[in-house]
């Protein structure tokens, strides 16, 4: 099989050759084996399968079909705080683009309800208009810079794993525009994870 | 306002919810996914740590008690992971990053155009043209793949996520009118399955600016994470 792909490798490119001064080398036609080169080489027991490097010979991937929502999540804890009213399963099957028209309205009867006094946040978003940002359940990613959920500085550019999302949370739920308000609510009073992360891939920790 | 009014207005919401309240980020956030495995757990997205990269990572299948309930813990074949990206801030997903188990292995497919997307987005098919993959990690293998630039990573880890959620389920409940300083992290000492992907951010088209409006020069991409299962 090897021997007659060779040969007919060869053939085709001595014919591309057949007015060209040069000597051919068929060994350096393929420089580096890999597991789609659509040639047995390297260490592979079949052509591009087996071996330590690729996939098992004989192992048929299927990956046909159609696959249905079931969950979705953007933004940390925001179908758990805000979809306790009968739509939580709804929310997770609703896309981005209608989320705003199906749950802005709820999500803001849910704010109030939590904290009736809400008027306002650190943040300048008046109940109407933090619902509506939240309700548009998608993450902002900084294409550039810091990605943090909220850092001290930075707001709202990505989700770190070090981020306290959850005192982000509570402080603009409770904690009223100067982020004074309900201070026994504003914190949950765990600033970090119980294991450290790691700067380098793929920065979780290991398994307990 | 008074203290007591808020309490009685959380209290009678957190009695009548108690059970599927806030257990996490995202952690058996409802009824029909509630400890099943395509339960969410989390999502983060941030700068790797090459700044010309972007890292996603999700987690599915909270609350595994360390030792054999982590150990026995294996992702499902049926139920697709997808990282959806949106660079031009009409809330339509422009490129998805797949990724499903088959065998000993996760599966990465992207970033690629979604055959469906915008209103049909809670639908997917698998596009099958640009595979990648990593040997599944257990707790003394782990395992990293380095292809095209990109990293992969699949298998158990530490649940990242940090909430005293004991106490807050208190002050739900009435029976607490604050949390504690210092709190107890509820999620000490469990596992979750994670699911991490690095790419270089030059796979990406740029994003946009004027979405956020606490970074209005900063150009953003809209990015979400779904669990769907094949029918």
């Amino acid at each position: 099989m090897k021997t007659l792909k060779y040969i007919t490798l060869f053939a085709a490119i001595s014919t591309s050759l057949l007015f060209v001064q040069c000597k051919d080398d068929d060994d350096n036609v393929i420089t580096q084996e890999t597991c789609t080169d659509g040639i047995m080489n390297g260490e592979e027991t079949g052509v591009d399968c087996g071996g330590p490097d690729c996939q098992p010979c004989g192992l048929v991937l299927d990956f046909s079909g159609t696959y249905i929502q079931e969950d979705q999540m953007g933004r940390p804890g925001i179908n758990t705080v805000f979809g306790t009213e009968g739509f939580k399963d709804a929310f997770n099957v609703t896309v981005p683009s209608q989320m705003q028209a199906a749950f802005q309205e709820k999500f803001e009867t849910k704010l109030l309800g939590l904290n009736p006094a809400y008027t306002s946040n650190a943040l300048g978003l008046d109940a109407s208009t933090f619902t509506t940002v939240l309700s548009n359940d998608v993450l902002w990613l900084a294409q550039s810079g810091v990605t943090t959920y909220f850092n001290g500085t930075e707001i709202l550019t990505g989700r770190a794993l070090s981020d306290d999302v959850i005192d982000v949370s509570l402080l603009l739920i409770f904690g009223g525009p100067m982020g004074d308000q309900n201070p026994g609510l504003t914190s949950d009073g765990v600033p970090t994870n119980d294991a450290a992360f790691s700067n380098s891939f793929p920065y979780l920790a290991g398994p307990f | 306002m008074k203290k007591s009014k808020l309490f009685a207005v959380i209290g009678g919401i957190g009695l009548a919810v108690l059970s599927i309240f806030l257990i996490s980020a995202d952690h058996i956030d409802a009824p029909a996914v509630q400890g099943t495995t395509a339960d969410i757990t989390d999502f983060y997205a941030f700068q790797g740590q090459n700044t010309s990269n972007f890292v996603f990572i999700a987690n599915v299948q909270g609350l595994l008690s360390p030792g054999q309930p982590t150990d026995e813990a294996v992702f499902d074949e049926t139920v697709l992971l997808e990282f959806n990206i949106d660079y031009n801030n009409d809330l339509n997903e422009d490129l998805v990053i797949q990724a499903i188990k088959r065998g000993d292995s996760m599966y990465f497919f992207g970033p690629t155009a979604p055959a469906f997307s915008g209103e049909e987005g809670t639908k997917s098919t698998i596009a099958t043209s640009t595979r990648r993959s990593v040997k599944i990690s257990t707790r003394d293998d782990v395992q990293i793949a380095e292809q095209d630039g990109m990293k992969f990573f699949a298998g158990p880890r530490e649940d990242p996520f940090f909430f005293d959620f004991n106490q807050y389920n208190a002050v739900l409940s009435g029976t607490a009118s604050s949390f504690n300083n210092p709190g107890m992290d509820t999620f000490a000492g469990t596992n979750v399955l994670s699911v991490v992907v690095e790419f270089p951010k030059s796979m990406l088209p740029g994003g946009t600016t004027g979405v956020n409006q606490f970074a209005p020069s900063t150009p953003m991409y809209n990015v979400w994470v779904e669990a769907k299962r094949k029918q």
